[in-house]
């Protein structure tokens, strides 16, 4: 069986501080990091791996990323972490890329690692753009069914209906399918598809594991490879900023509204004429 | 040609796009007597620079031609979505509202796109054009009865395809954001997610859509030049409902899902949310955030909201820190809230979060720091410890 982990880096943290005075952004040298829904998504996947080892069958896990040649040191993580092996797509191609055609880059990747895929994971969003796109698309771009908002995998398969309430000791994922609780508008659903596929996965579901000294030895020298656009097949005119619909036209600090009213006075004095201001709203 | 463009005639050379420059892919090089803006290859045309230039001498372009005439694509589409009642949610006719200004400002007709089983409440479409639709493309199919989003993106692709509509809105629901990327890939076309606001450029036409971006302290606008249909996501609570005008009239047309069209994942079992009341329908919100120091404050907030008859929200770094859950999150990745009064404590205002409670009809924002950027969303503000006010509320509350 073989996993393939979707990951960005991002900014370390997302509270971008703004200058007042000049109106623009504070840099602080910030590292990138693992997208924490990426890590989660990482995780789930090395725990169906393990089930799957489990039960004798083989499985490994890939991590796929498209990104900046420093991110290889983000695969070489994932990989310290139980990853098997990392792909990361980097070029001057790729720059500039919206949702559409980072996906297509990442559909290039997974169609180029050379081996079957039964499941796509990839974090539910990202916390740098918060759109939640790319799980979605693609799904879409190699044709097969998608899960979003994962909160847990469940099995064992063929437990029967009480299969839905346990953490599962055995295996979670096998004979070409996989269970889930999925998170809607409405609740969560219990919910099974056929795989190949691909699921999104929130952040709650699992915490990502630290590094082993046997995985943090063997990262140094695992086969991360890295591809250009050509490298991997992609038509050079729908990737980057050339195969992004979008563009950004312009972007602003947002105006303040009007002046708020002030309420002065020491917290006592300020309480009373909240309670007044309140009790006046019925 | 595509990529990063300065005009050398309006490029003073003051380097505030370097500093707003994220990777080193723009910097100062002197040629002649002048400096000049340059890009480098680590450019990756995020368009911070464009954004904070103060002579407007950056430009970000790209977007290879289609191939397909972008002006061959006529009329505005909200997709209708109906929760598990079968009833249209508000976040449609909110849609409609703002949907059918722009539609008239480009004189074009605004459809209602509803997908419902055999069994659906058949007041919908009248609903929906009492709220703005010109007209309503109805599709009554029993595999359209439960939120299959694959299922859904390929009815509205093959509807899409055969109409040509300019641009598709899809309210920024669970559903929403699944199915709108679906259908985005599908027919290889731009989607700007959680949208804050929306309007036509009155030049070009294009869909103009704005969202928080860089990390939430900018806004940034996105267009779709080139590729049809241009889609947005909103999440529910930015744009106000129209009042239903009943005596508004429109077309309702029927049509069919194709035959090979079957869902792919099977539901085992649903289980509804806890009946737990909704930080998105409250009409009183407390909304607590850092400021408010330590989470055993957290019951002095809980006795507030229940004073007030309020329920409790708060912002993303508390529920990151285990002390609230996911569910009372207000923001652009949480809930996006439209309560009558809403009193927040200790919270600075992030644009993330501030992009959620925009549909607060009053706001009473307690903080200590003067700057703080929530204060720039309220009616009222109070400075001061956000702790010693908040009990000094409760004492005030309860003696009353």
């Amino acid at each position: 069986m073989h996993l393939v982990v979707c990951v960005k880096a991002v900014p370390s943290t997302t509270e971008v501080k703004m200058d007042p005075r000049t109106n623009t952004i504070v840099r602080d040298g910030r590292a990138a990091v693992l997208n924490p829904f990426d890590a989660t998504a990482l995780e789930l996947a090395l725990q169906i791996k393990e089930g799957v080892a489990a039960s004798g069958e083989p499985c490994r896990v890939t991590v796929l990323s498209m990104g900046i040649p420093d991110t290889e040191r983000l695969l070489r993580d994932c990989i310290a972490r139980g990853a098997d092996a990392g792909l990361l797509l980097s070029d001057r191609a790729f720059a500039g890329a919206d949702t559409l055609a980072t996906t297509y880059a990442l559909g290039c990747g997974v169609r180029a690692l050379g081996e079957p895929v039964d499941l796509i994971l990839c974090g539910k969003m990202a916390v740098d753009g918060d759109t939640a796109q790319i799980g979605p698309e693609l799904a879409g771009e190699l044709d097969i069914p998608c899960v979003v908002d994962v909160q847990a995998v469940e099995g064992p398969l063929g437990a029967g209906d009480g299969a839905d309430e346990g953490t599962g000791d055995g295996p979670i994922c096998r004979h070409g399918r996989l269970r889930a609780v999925r998170a809607t508008d409405a609740g969560t659903e219990f919910v099974e598809v056929d795989l190949p596929a691909v699921i999104t996965v929130g952040k709650d579901a699992a915490r990502l594991r630290m590094p082993g000294i046997p995985g943090v030895l063997a990262s140094s020298d695992a086969p991360v490879t890295v591809l250009g656009a050509d490298r991997v097949g992609a038509d050079p005119a729908r990737c980057g900023l050339t195969g992004s619909p979008t563009q950004v036209v312009r972007s602003f600090v947002p105006e303040r509204a009007d002046e708020a009213e002030p309420v002065r006075g020491d917290a006592r004095e300020q309480a009373a004429k909240l309670a007044e201001l309140i009790g006046g709203m019925a | 040609m595509s990529g990063l463009a300065i005009d050398r005639e309006l490029c003073i050379g003051c380097g505030m796009c370097v500093k707003a420059c994220d990777t080193g892919g723009i910097e100062l090089a002197w040629e002649g007597p002048r400096k000049f803006a340059r890009g480098t290859d680590a450019c990756v045309y995020c368009g911070a620079c464009a954004g904070v230039c103060p002579v407007d001498a950056i430009s970000i372009t790209g977007g290879a031609p289609t191939g397909d005439d972008p002006s061959t694509y006529r009329g505005i589409w909200v997709f209708a979505q109906t929760g598990p009642d079968g009833r249209v949610l508000p976040v449609a006719r909110e849609l409609l509202g703002r949907a059918r200004t722009i539609a008239d400002e480009r004189g074009c007709a605004l459809t209602a796109v509803l997908g419902a089983g055999p069994a659906a409440d058949g007041a919908g479409p009248r609903d929906l054009i009492a709220a703005g639709a010109d007209e309503v493309i109805v599709c009554r199919d029993a595999r359209l009865a439960e939120p299959d989003a694959e299922v859904f993106a390929r009815w509205i692709c093959a509807l899409a395809r055969d109409r040509r509509p300019e641009a598709i809105l899809y309210g920024a629901t669970a559903f929403g954001r699944e199915l709108a990327p679906a259908v985005a890939v599908r027919l290889k076309t731009g989607l700007t997610a959680d949208c804050t606001a929306l309007s036509a450029d009155p030049e070009t036409g294009l869909l103009q859509q704005t969202r928080p971006a860089f990390g939430g302290n900018l806004m940034a606008t996105i267009v779709c030049p080139a590729h049809r249909p241009q889609m947005a996501t909103v999440r529910p609570g930015v744009f106000a409902a129209p009042a239903p005008d009943a005596s508004r009239t429109g077309t309702v047309s029927e049509v069919a899902l194709d035959a090979g069209v079957a869902p792919r994942v099977r539901v085992l079992e649903r289980r509804p949310a806890a009946a737990a009341a909704s930080i998105a329908d409250a009409r009183r919100l407390v909304v607590v955030g850092r400021g408010i120091g330590s989470k055993k404050n957290l019951p002095l907030m809980r006795r507030l909201a229940e004073l007030l008859g309020a329920e409790l929200g708060c912002t993303r770094p508390l529920v990151e820190a285990g002390w609230l859950e996911y569910a009372h999150q207000v923001g652009q990745t949480g809930v996006a809230v439209a309560p009558d009064l809403l009193v927040s404590v200790g919270v600075s205002g992030a644009i993330q979060h501030l992009a959620g409670i925009g549909g607060a009809k009053t706001v009473i924002a307690v903080n200590e720091d003067p700057d703080a950027p929530v204060f720039g969303a309220a009616r009222y503000r109070v400075v001061g410890d956000c702790i010693e006010v908040a009990s000094a509320l409760v004492e005030e509350l309860e003696g009353r």
